[in-house]
């Protein structure tokens, strides 16, 4: 595979490499952060110093369905010992899926220091690489976090109603099934709620997974994520887009791809998604 | 993960009176352990110590008949009657990172096989909360739950072909 500085991303710095990772196990300047789907994922062994983050109980507000709000994330943050000054560096299993629904939300805060690790978790595998049970404890830090900014990054459905409306492009990351309205959630994934099945109208298919190469959960270069998104279909850096999928955890894995590594600057995640849209009384949806 | 109050406790121990024995013990193990990591490494043995389906059962590919409907980790399961009137059960989780689908697959074939399907009938999809804790995402949930419906629906099958 390419080295990363070599693909043509727009922005390069968000992401290193497996090697570079394992050079800075001992950086006291990083901090390595894994994030999965499977919750038990981490404990049954992961990179040396990492700690755990869980989309569900860490990042989620527990009682009403929202983030975290500012105090909740300068908690987390105390407790994983960051402060602003660290780099955090995510990872994670599904190709990284969960790894970038991590960054995404840590952006709501601004924490800017963050990274990905290319390839995430089965890369690092299949490179044999250490994976340990010991849990790394890091002193608790005092981090001042600012306001979560929902505005730049985050959609809500008025906004997505109003892009709708004025025929703003929208990006579908589900599977194929799922946008046609055939099912109500990915195959072999169960049915998260959604009452009505089809896509918000006007919105394009292109799934999540296409960036990646299958073989070792690394990103695509640029030129084959711009033949995807560009040239098949027709997205322009310059677009205000809202991507979505099914809980707003896919659609964070495309907003990372078209925000940093083409340079979309108008990118937005709309984490309501298909179980909000699906289940919305009289809204638009299209088969 | 806090200590559970007396109260709570109470009425899990109530709900499950009904579960077989040897998960009975397994579930009152885990609701003892205050700690969350502790819990987390308990799964995890039992994940470890899962079992797959031996090839003298079945081969792959595995028939789509024996997969779990909407579980993400591609759990399947196989449910083998005993001249005793008890059943046995088997399981496969393609996922190998499917570590909670293992852990569960795993505390099902400890405890359930052996059962006669009167007693594994009585199991609810409460198990997955006993076992996992509150803390799972939906998705996680439902796919859980599915193995669980997936031993349930089987245990029904035999008891009907009994009557």
């Amino acid at each position: 595979m390419t080295e990363i500085k070599d693909r043509g991303y727009a922005n390069s710095d968000v992401l290193v490499s497996t090697s570079w990772v394992a050079e800075h196990l001992n950086d006291k300047d990083v901090r390595i952060i894994e994030s999965n789907e499977d919750q038990l994922l981490y404990s049954t062994g992961h990179i040396k110093g990492a700690v755990h983050v869980d989309w569900t109980t860490d990042l989620n507000d527990p009682v009403r369905r929202d983030y975290l709000q500012k105090e909740g994330f300068e908690n987390l943050m105390s407790r994983i010992g960051v402060t602003p000054e660290i780099t955090v560096i995510f990872y994670g299993d599904k190709n990284n899926w969960w790894a970038c629904y991590a960054y995404w939300v840590f952006q709501l805060f601004g924490h800017r220091n963050a990274k990905v690790m290319d390839g995430g978790r089965i890369k690092w595998q299949k490179e044999n690489r250490e994976l340990t049970k010991e849990i790394s404890g890091y002193p608790s830090t005092e981090y001042k976090a600012l306001d979560r900014d929902d505005n730049k990054i985050r959609a809500f459905r008025d906004n997505v109603m109003q892009h709708v409306n004025k025929k703003g492009l929208l990006v579908d990351v589900r599977s194929p099934e799922e946008y046609s309205g055939k099912r109500l959630h990915m195959p072999d994934y169960p049915n998260e709620g959604a009452l009505r099945g089809g896509h918000i109208p006007g919105a394009k298919s292109i799934p999540w997974a296409k960036a990646i190469n299958p073989d070792d959960g690394t990103f695509k270069t640029a030129e084959e994520l711009r033949a995807i998104y560009e040239k098949e279909n027709n997205l322009k850096p310059g677009d205000e887009i809202i991507a979505y999928c099914r809980i707003g955890e896919r659609s964070s894995h495309t907003w990372f791809v078209l925000r940093n590594l083409l340079g979309y600057k108008n990118v937005k995640n709309y984490d309501g998604s298909w179980t909000e849209w699906g289940n919305l009384v009289n809204v638009p949806i299209e088969k | 993960m806090g200590q559970p109050c007396e109260c709570s406790y109470r009425k899990v121990i109530k709900n499950m009176s009904n579960y077989p024995s040897k998960l009975n013990e397994i579930i009152e193990m885990l609701l003892l352990v205050s700690d969350q990591q502790e819990r987390r490494d308990i799964l995890i043995d039992y994940a470890e110590r899962f079992k797959e389906v031996p090839s003298e059962i079945v081969k792959r590919p595995f028939p789509e008949e024996n997969k779990v409907p909407f579980c993400e980790s591609g759990a399947y399961v196989w449910t083998l009657p005993h001249a005793d009137g008890t059943l046995k059960f088997f399981f496969a989780v393609e996922n190998p990172q499917g570590i909670s689908a293992k852990a569960l697959c795993s505390i099902l074939a400890v405890a359930l096989s052996g059962e006669k399907p009167e007693s594994i009938i009585k199991i609810d999809e409460d198990l997955v909360y006993k076992i996992f804790g509150e803390a799972l995402s939906m998705g996680k949930n439902m796919g859980l739950t599915g193995i669980i419906q997936r031993v349930v629906r089987d245990a029904k099958k035999y008891l009907n072909s009994k009557i």
